[in-house]
C-alpha cells in the first residue's frame, strides 16, 4: 500500500470516525449557548477553544463533519444515480441519444456550482437539501462522462460482442457486463466527487447559500470567523485544518485508489 | 532603521511631488446603501444618514445632543394656546442650484409633505399641521388643529427639510438643498460623493470633499478601515474589531448612544403569536446580557420597553421581562402551549444575525422551536415590514421618541390596542411637560406589560475614525452623519493648513508626524570617498557600472538612499555582486554618497 493511500484514508477516516460518533455523542451541545464562555483558547476543558458564542468548536466540527459528508455523500449519490444511466445509455446507443445526453450535460457542465446553487436559493431558499441538489446536479455530468468514456471502450471487446450474439440487449449488456468493468473509474472518481463537495458545501455555507443555523457548518464556522480571526485566530484555524485535512485526505484516497485499481498502472509498476 | 525609513520616505514623497492624500477630504464608511436620495420620500435609515444637515436643511435641526437647534429658521414663537407656530427665516440662503429661500419654499415644503398623495415616510409630523401661510418672504406662520408643544422637535426630522418647487421632482437621485454640502456623484453600490458649497449661509465646512461609500459586509469593513480606504466609519459593523482597533494609535473608537431600541418584533395579529401567554413566554426565556454580549460584545444598554434609557422620560421596566426560562415553561404550560414552531426573519446587521442565533437556542431551551431565515434589506421590507408575513424578526428601530409606532394599525408588529391609540393621540396635544412625561410612562408600561415585543437592547453607536479626525458625533440623537463640523486635526480652523497637515492615509501618517530632518546637502568626506569607489573602484568596475553613474538604476535597480544593511545584504545575495568584494568601510562610505544623491534629488 503507498504512503498516499494510507494518509488519505485515515485523515478521511478521522472525518468519518467524528461524524458518526457526533451521531451519539459530542463534548458539548453545540446547540447549547455559554457567551461568558465566548473566544476561549484550546485548553483541556476546550481541546480547541470556543467560538463566539461559547460552544465547543471540537462539537462543532463533529457535527459539521457529520453536516458535510451527509452532504457530499448525497451529492454524490444523486451525481451516480444520474449520471452512470445517462452514460451507459449514451455510450450503448451511439447517435442521437449520445449527442442528446453529452449535450444536455455539456449544458449543465457549463453552470459552476455555486451558479445553479445561488439559483435554487432564490427560488427555495437556502439550506442544506438545496445545497445538496445544487452540488448533486453539478456532478451528474461528471459522471455521465467518465461513464461513456469507460463504456465505450468496452463496447468494442469481444465478449461484449460475444455476449450480443448470444442475444442480449443492450440494457442488460450495460448492466451486466459494463458497469462491473468500469467500477473501479467510478470509486476513484465517486472519492474526487466527494472531496469536492465537502468543499463545495463549505464554500456555499461560506456565502450563507448552505446549511442554516443553528445546524454547524464548516463553511459557516469559517464565515463567522472572518471578523475575529486577530482576536482569537483558533476560531478560524480548526474549521479551516479540518475542511483543508479531509479533502486532502479524500484527494489522497482517490488517488492512490486509482493507482491501486488501474490494471495499466499495476502493470507499469 | 525605522527612523530612517520614515524620513526617507517622507522625503521622497516631497521630492517627487507626490501628492498626499488631501487632507480637506473624508471618506465615510456605512453599511447600508440609500435605496434614494431624498430624505421627504424615503423610510431608510441610509437616506438621512449622507444628507441630513450636510445636503438638506430643515426649518430647525437636531444638534449632537439631540436639542432642537435653529436650522433654516434663525428664530421662531409659539402663541399661547400653542397653535400657532411663527417661523422667521433666515436671510441670503441659496439652494444648491441657484435659486433663492424664502417663505414660499417653506410653504411648497411643508403642504408637499402633508398632501395626500405624499410619500413622505413620516407623514404623521405634519398631521397637526391645518395651514402654513407666508407672511412675508422672511416669516412662515403654520397653524395647527391642536396644540403641540413639539413642532419644533418634528421640523427638526430629516423628513421635514426644506426643498425648493424647482427640484422636489428629482430629489432622488439629484438632491438639492441648502446644506452646506453639495451633492456631486452616486455611484450606486459604491459611494455618493459630497463636495462644500462656497455660497452656505452659515459657516463654512473644514472639509472640500467627503465620500460616502457603502461597506456592508463586516469583514470588509474592517480591511478598508485598517487599510485606510476609509476615514470614518461612524456605525462600525463589527464590534468585535473594536478593542484591537481602540488599541492602535492610528484610530480611536467612539462609543455613544443612539435612538436604536433593539427588539424581537413579533407579529400581534397572526396565530399563534397573537396569545399574549406566548409572547410572555418568549420575553422571559430571553437573556439580553447574553445577545449585548454574544452579539454585540458587550456594546449596548438592555431596555424593558421601546424607549431610550438617555431619554429622562425612559422608565425602566426590564423587570417585567427577566430573564426567568422557568417561568417561561411554566408560562407555556399554564396556557397549554406546546410544539410551537415559529419563524424567524433575520436582516443582514449583525445584531440581527447573531442575536437570532442566540435567540433561537434561548427559546428552544423552553420548547420553542424557530426556523431562522437569513434575509436580505430588500427581501425583508417586502415580507415583513411591507408584507407582515412573518413570525419573528429582530430589527432596530433607530428613530427617535418612535413609540407611536405602536399606535399605528398597518405597522408590521400590529398591535394598535385602542387604549394605546387613544394614549399616543392624548399625548399629541398635552404640551405640559410633566404631563408628557406621565403619558409617556404609561405609554411604555402598557406595551412592556402587552408583551408586544420582545425589548431587547438600546443599540450602541460604536463608531471608528481616524485618530486626526475631529467633529464627529459620538451619539446618534438622530439618523445623520452631519460632516459640518468635521475636520482633520484637533485644533479649530487655522491651525489646520493644507502643508501641515497629516496625510489623511493613516498608513502615512507617522511619516509625516516625524518630520524629515533637514539634511546638508552639500557632499561631506564620507561621501565624497564614497563617490569615488561608487564611479569607479568598487569591485575594479564601481557600482556606477550597473547601477548608473547618478545610481538611478541601468542594469541594475535605483539605489539613491540605500544604507549600509541593504547594501551588505544585496552584496552577499545577489549572484552578479558577490564576487565584488567591498569592504565594510567602503559600504559605510558608498551609503554616505548614496545617501547624499538621495537628498540631493529631495531638495
Amino acid at each position: 500500500m503507498k504512503p498516499g493511500l494510507a494518509i488519505g484514508a485515515v485523515l478521511a477516516g478521522v472525518a468519518l470516525i467524528a461524524a458518526l460518533v457526533s451521531l451519539v455523542w459530542t463534548p458539548y451541545d453545540v446547540t447549547a449557548l455559554a457567551i461568558a464562555q465566548k473566544l476561549q483558547g484550546p485548553s483541556p476543558l476546550h481541546w480547541f477553544g470556543t467560538d463566539h458564542f461559547g460552544r465547543d468548536i471540537a462539537a462543532m466540527l463533529m457535527v459539521g463533519a457529520r453536516t458535510s459528508l451527509a452532504v457530499a455523500l448525497v451529492a454524490v449519490g444523486i451525481g451516480i444515480g444520474l449520471g452512470v444511466p445517462l452514460g451507459l445509455l449514451a455510450a450503448a446507443r451511439p447517435g442521437w441519444a449520445d449527442e442528446l445526453t453529452m449535450r444536455g450535460n455539456d449544458l449543465i457542465f457549463a453552470f459552476p456550482s455555486l451558479v445553479i446553487a445561488i439559483l435554487i436559493t432564490a427560488v427555495f431558499g437556502p439550506s442544506a437539501i438545496n445545497a445538496i441538489i445544487a452540488i448533486g446536479i453539478f456532478n451528474i455530468p461528471v459522471f455521465a462522462r467518465v461513464t461513456r468514456a469507460g463504456a465505450l471502450s468496452l463496447w468494442t471487446l469481444d465478449y461484449i460482442r460475444a455476449a450480443q450474439v448470444a442475444g442480449k440487449g443492450r440494457a442488460r449488456i450495460s448492466v451486466e457486463h459494463i458497469l462491473p468493468n468500469i467500477a473501479n473509474l467510478l470509486i476513484v472518481q465517486g472519492t474526487i466527487q466527494f472531496s469536492l463537495g465537502i468543499l463545495a458545501e463549505a464554500g456555499l455555507s461560506y456565502v450563507g447559500l448552505g446549511a442554516q443555523p443553528p445546524l454547524p457548518s464548516w463553511g459557516r464556522m469559517l464565515a463567522e470567523a472572518q471578523t475575529m480571526v486577530t482576536l482569537a485566530p483558533h476560531v478560524a484555524i480548526f474549521p479551516g485544518l479540518a475542511i483543508v485535512a479531509t479533502v486532502l485526505g479524500l484527494n489522497l484516497l482517490g488517488d492512490g485508489l486509482r493507482d491501486a485499481l488501474d490494471p495499466r498502472l499495476r502493470r507499469a509498476r | 532603521m525605522k527612523k530612517l525609513f520614515n524620513s526617507a520616505l517622507a522625503a521622497l514623497l516631497v521630492s517627487t511631488g507626490m501628492a498626499w492624500a488631501a487632507p480637506d477630504a473624508i471618506t465615510v464608511g456605512m453599511v447600508l446603501e440609500p435605496p434614494n436620495l431624498d430624505p421627504t420620500a424615503g423610510a431608510a435609515a441610509a437616506i438621512d444618514e449622507v444628507v441630513y444637515a450636510n445636503v438638506f436643511e430643515g426649518l430647525t435641526r437636531f444638534g449632537p445632543d439631540g436639542a432642537v437647534r435653529p436650522g433654516l429658521a434663525s428664530s421662531w414663537s409659539v402663541s399661547a394656546d400653542g397653535k400657532v407656530w411663527t417661523f422667521n427665516l433666515r436671510a441670503g440662503v441659496t439652494f444648491h442650484d441657484g435659486t433663492g429661500f424664502d417663505a414660499q419654499d417653506v410653504k411648497f415644503s411643508l403642504d408637499r409633505a402633508r398632501d395626500p398623495v405624499s410619500t413622505n415616510a413620516q407623514k404623521v409630523l405634519f398631521a397637526g399641521i391645518e395651514s402654513v401661510e407666508a407672511a412675508n418672504p422672511q416669516q412662515v406662520v403654520v397653524r395647527l388643529s391642536a396644540p403641540d408643544g413639539a413642532f419644533d422637535w418634528k421640523m427638526a426630522w430629516g423628513d421635514a427639510v426644506i426643498v425648493a418647487p424647482e427640484s422636489a421632482a428629482n430629489l432622488a437621485t439629484n438632491p438639492v438643498g441648502t446644506g452646506p454640502f453639495v451633492f456631486a456623484e452616486w455611484v450606486q453600490g459604491d459611494h455618493v460623493t459630497l463636495t462644500a458649497n462656497a455660497n452656505y449661509w452659515g459657516g463654512k465646512p473644514a472639509l472640500a470633499k467627503a465620500t460616502f461609500r457603502f461597506i456592508s459586509d463586516p469583514t470588509a469593513a474592517f480591511a478598508a478601515m485598517m487599510a485606510g480606504d476609509v476615514d470614518a466609519f461612524p456605525n462600525f459593523p463589527a464590534p468585535e474589531t473594536l478593542p484591537q482597533l481602540a488599541a492602535d494609535p492610528r484610530f480611536k473608537v467612539i462609543v455613544g448612544s443612539t435612538e436604536g431600541e433593539t427588539i424581537l418584533a413579533m407579529n400581534n395579529k397572526l396565530a399563534p403569536l397573537a396569545n399574549i401567554k406566548l409572547r410572555e413566554a418568549i420575553a422571559h426565556a430571553i437573556n439580553r446580557q447574553d445577545i449585548i454580549d454574544g452579539a454585540m460584545f458587550g456594546y449596548g444598554t438592555p431596555i424593558g420597553t421601546h424607549f431610550a434609557p438617555h431619554n429622562p422620560d425612559y422608565v425602566d421596566l426590564t423587570g417585567l421581562s427577566n430573564y426567568d426560562p422557568e417561568l417561561s415553561k411554566k408560562i407555556l404550560a399554564d396556557a397549554g402551549l406546546s410544539g410551537i414552531k415559529l419563524r424567524l426573519a433575520l436582516p443582514p446587521p449583525t445584531y440581527a444575525r447573531r442575536g437570532g442565533e442566540i435567540i433561537a437556542a434561548e427559546l428552544r431551551a423552553v420548547g420553542i422551536e424557530t426556523e431562522i431565515t437569513n434575509m436580505e434589506w430588500a427581501q425583508w421590507l417586502e415580507q415583513v415590514f411591507t408584507g407582515k408575513d412573518f413570525d419573528l424578526t429582530i430589527v432596530s428601530h433607530t428613530e427617535p421618541m418612535d413609540i407611536d409606532i405602536y399606535a399605528r394599525p398597518d405597522y408590521y408588529f400590529q398591535y394598535a390596542r385602542p387604549d394605546f391609540v387613544a394614549l399616543i393621540d392624548k399625548l399629541k396635544l398635552t404640551s405640559d411637560a410633566a404631563a408628557r412625561s406621565e403619558l409617556l410612562r404609561q405609554a411604555q408600561e402598557m406595551i412592556a406589560r402587552d408583551y408586544v415585543n420582545g425589548y431587547l437592547f438600546q443599540l450602541a453607536k460604536t463608531g471608528v475614525a481616524n485618530a486626526e479626525l475631529s467633529g464627529l458625533w459620538e451619539n446618534s440623537p438622530t439618523q445623520a452623519n452631519d460632516l459640518t463640523a468635521v475636520r482633520w486635526g484637533s485644533a479649530p480652523a487655522e491651525a489646520v493648513q493644507p502643508t501641515s497637515a497629516p496625510a489623511a492615509d493613516p498608513a502615512a501618517a507617522p511619516a509625516a508626524a516625524e518630520p524629515a530632518p533637514r539634511l546638508d546637502p552639500s557632499l561631506s568626506i564620507e561621501a565624497e570617498a564614497g563617490k569615488v569607489i561608487f564611479e569607479e573602484t568598487a569591485g575594479g568596475i564601481g557600482c556606477a557600472a550597473c547601477h548608473g553613474i547618478d545610481a538611478q538604476g541601468e542594469l541594475g535597480p535605483d539605489i539613491r538612499g540605500k544604507d549600509p544593511v541593504l547594501i551588505l545584504n544585496a552584496l552577499s545575495s545577489i549572484a552578479e555582486m558577490m564576487e565584488l568584494g567591498v569592504s565594510k568601510e567602503e559600504i559605510d562610505l558608498v551609503a554616505a554618497y548614496l545617501r547624499y544623491l538621495h537628498d540631493l534629488e529631495a531638495h
